[in-house]
């Protein structure tokens, strides 16, 4: 029913997450969730709040442990090798902003340094450039506007050049060109590194601009997957933000009915 | 274990002490109170009792070797709390550090921040009070090392209890040290202790560095087996405190508490 992008194969995804299951005493928070993020492509994860989505980046990025299920970046088992994988791995999130006690600079080095960046000195002038934080990079980042704060942490997001990004909403603090520019310079990322995006975002025009493939979640299921251009009409609505209201307020029907 | 993610653990503490040096202040502020405190009451001591024991070297030698343990503990404890405070615990948990890159890395914090306190402690002691350590000779190294590993092995399980309970638990560690010093006999022979405090004074490596230093200030050989004991004993007390540490940062990742992590979230 939806049109689903075609993977390359399994050992070649950049995150692979199989039947991910995460109980909270008798909550259960993610249901037998199974997704694929391919190389250079980005995908949305959506859904209200409390779907599951933050619960799933963070057992992506192992500060939560899974009750069952299996989650690979690249091929590596992050169960298994926790260090290795997210040393491919980095995000940037609303909630973890980097230390305000440190510099701009100060947090790219310290955090570079954990990444083990080769060449840190030079990385770190190229994010300063990018983001256009040069003027920056000697304020403490607690002083920092958020739109500020947004961009250092992409710019510690993207350190060790990883090869699988999460990004919990990286554009809700930021004004409409910064939003822009910020969707811009993750597209030729995902485009010239082949950098696999995990995005979660709020915003469904943003979506639709920027994600090859989106994931509408509910109840920690995945409900609906496909197209964020073509998905609407395939489901006899307008546009993304039309399909999100509707999947937030029906009740939930069993995911394999909708998944087609 | 990888050197730069130790070194980054260093580097920041490097950082905050540079952007705000007030925060220097505590490294050597209250260990300078006590030595010039204590250094006085042993200089009354010394005036009016006619007893031979040299109070200045028992008494002072004892506040500098027993602050430089909790300087230790605060060190290592404090620097944890950075992580607390700015709410870090994402970035770095969710980055390739490994847990005993962290502690290592806290603990070289420590170690460095509690030089730099011994070496006032030293400054003030030496000089002015005429605090000599000549009669405890080369096993000062030995003691120093003792004290250093319980310190150490004090800030890990302090961070544990952090971490395991919540912000607010901070309360509950920084009066560890003084919770210990009756058992570790730091003032007076353990054989003043009742039998049950001796019993837990055996446990504690400290208690053996005291009775050690006493008995070579009064003249007497040095034991190595109670050293021996000592430097065993905090070797194994540190390692049990790693275990710690990480069982409670396990349970963290398993409960959901590491990604939640904030004074508003913990109870």
């Amino acid at each position: 029913m939806t049109a689903r992008r075609e993977h390359p194969s399994d050992s070649a995804a950049a995150l692979r997450v199989r039947d991910l299951r995460k109980h909270y005493g008798e909550l259960l928070a993610v249901d037998g969730v199974s997704f694929e993020v391919a190389p250079g492509e980005i995908v949305g994860l959506l859904g209200p709040n409390g779907a599951g989505k933050t619960t799933i980046i963070n057992t992506v990025l192992a500060v939560l442990t899974p009750t069952s299920g299996t989650i690979r970046i690249g091929n590596v088992d992050v169960a298994r090798q926790r260090s290795l994988a997210l040393a491919r791995t980095n995000f940037a999130a609303v909630y973890a902003s980097l230390p305000g006690n440190l510099t701009v600079a100060q947090n790219l080095r310290f955090f570079g340094l954990i990444y083990r960046v080769r060449g840190l000195g030079r990385r770190i002038e190229e994010l300063l450039a990018q983001f256009t934080l040069q003027a920056l990079r000697n304020t403490k980042c607690g002083v920092l506007s958020s739109g500020e704060l947004t961009r250092v942490s992409l710019a510690k997001a993207l350190l060790n050049r990883p090869r699988l990004l999460l990004l919990d909403e990286p554009t809700a603090s930021l004004d409409p060109a910064a939003a822009r520019d910020i969707r811009a310079a993750i597209r030729m990322l995902a485009r010239d590194t082949h950098c696999g995006v995990l995005w979660t975002s709020h915003n469904m025009y943003e979506v639709e601009e920027v994600c090859d493939r989106v994931l509408f979640l509910s109840r920690g299921r995945i409900l609906l997957a496909g197209e964020p251009r073509t998905l609407p009409h395939e489901h006899g609505v307008r546009n993304l933000e039309e399909l999100f209201i509707q999947l937030a307020r029906e009740p939930l029907a069993h995911p394999a009915e909708r998944l087609g | 274990m990888r050197f730069a993610p130790v070194a980054a653990i260093l580097l920041r503490q490097w950082y905050l002490l540079r952007g705000s040096p007030v925060r220097a202040l505590p490294m050597f502020a209250w260990v300078g109170i006590d030595i010039v405190l204590w250094g006085f009451i042993a200089r009354f001591l010394n005036s009016v009792s006619a007893a031979e024991i040299d109070f200045t070297a028992v008494f002072l030698g004892a506040v500098l070797l027993w602050d430089l343990c909790g300087r230790v503990m605060q060190g290592l404890t404090t620097a944890f709390l950075e992580d607390v405070w700015t709410r870090n615990f994402l970035n770095l948990f969710a980055s390739p550090l490994r847990i005993s890159e962290y502690v290592a890395g806290l603990v070289l914090a420590s170690i460095v921040t509690s030089i730099i306190g011994l070496a006032v402690m030293l400054a003030l002691a030496l000089p002015v009070f005429g605090l000599s350590f000549l009669a405890l000779g080369s096993h000062l190294l030995l003691f120093l090392l003792v004290l250093y590993g319980f310190g150490v092995a004090l800030g890990i399980v302090a961070s544990a209890l952090v971490l395991r309970f919540g912000p607010a638990s901070e309360w509950l560690v920084w009066p560890i040290p003084a919770l210990l010093s009756p058992f570790c006999a730091v003032f007076y022979p353990l054989a003043i202790l009742p039998a049950w405090m001796r019993a837990v004074a055996h446990a504690l490596p400290p208690s053996y560095v005291f009775e050690g230093m006493r008995a070579l200030l009064q003249g007497r050989p040095f034991a190595p087996l109670p050293a021996l004991a000592a430097l065993t004993l905090a070797a194994l007390e540190i390692a049990l405190a790693g275990w710690c540490f990480v069982r409670v940062y396990r349970r963290a990742v398993r409960t959901g508490l590491l990604a939640r992590y904030s004074a508003e979230t913990v109870s």
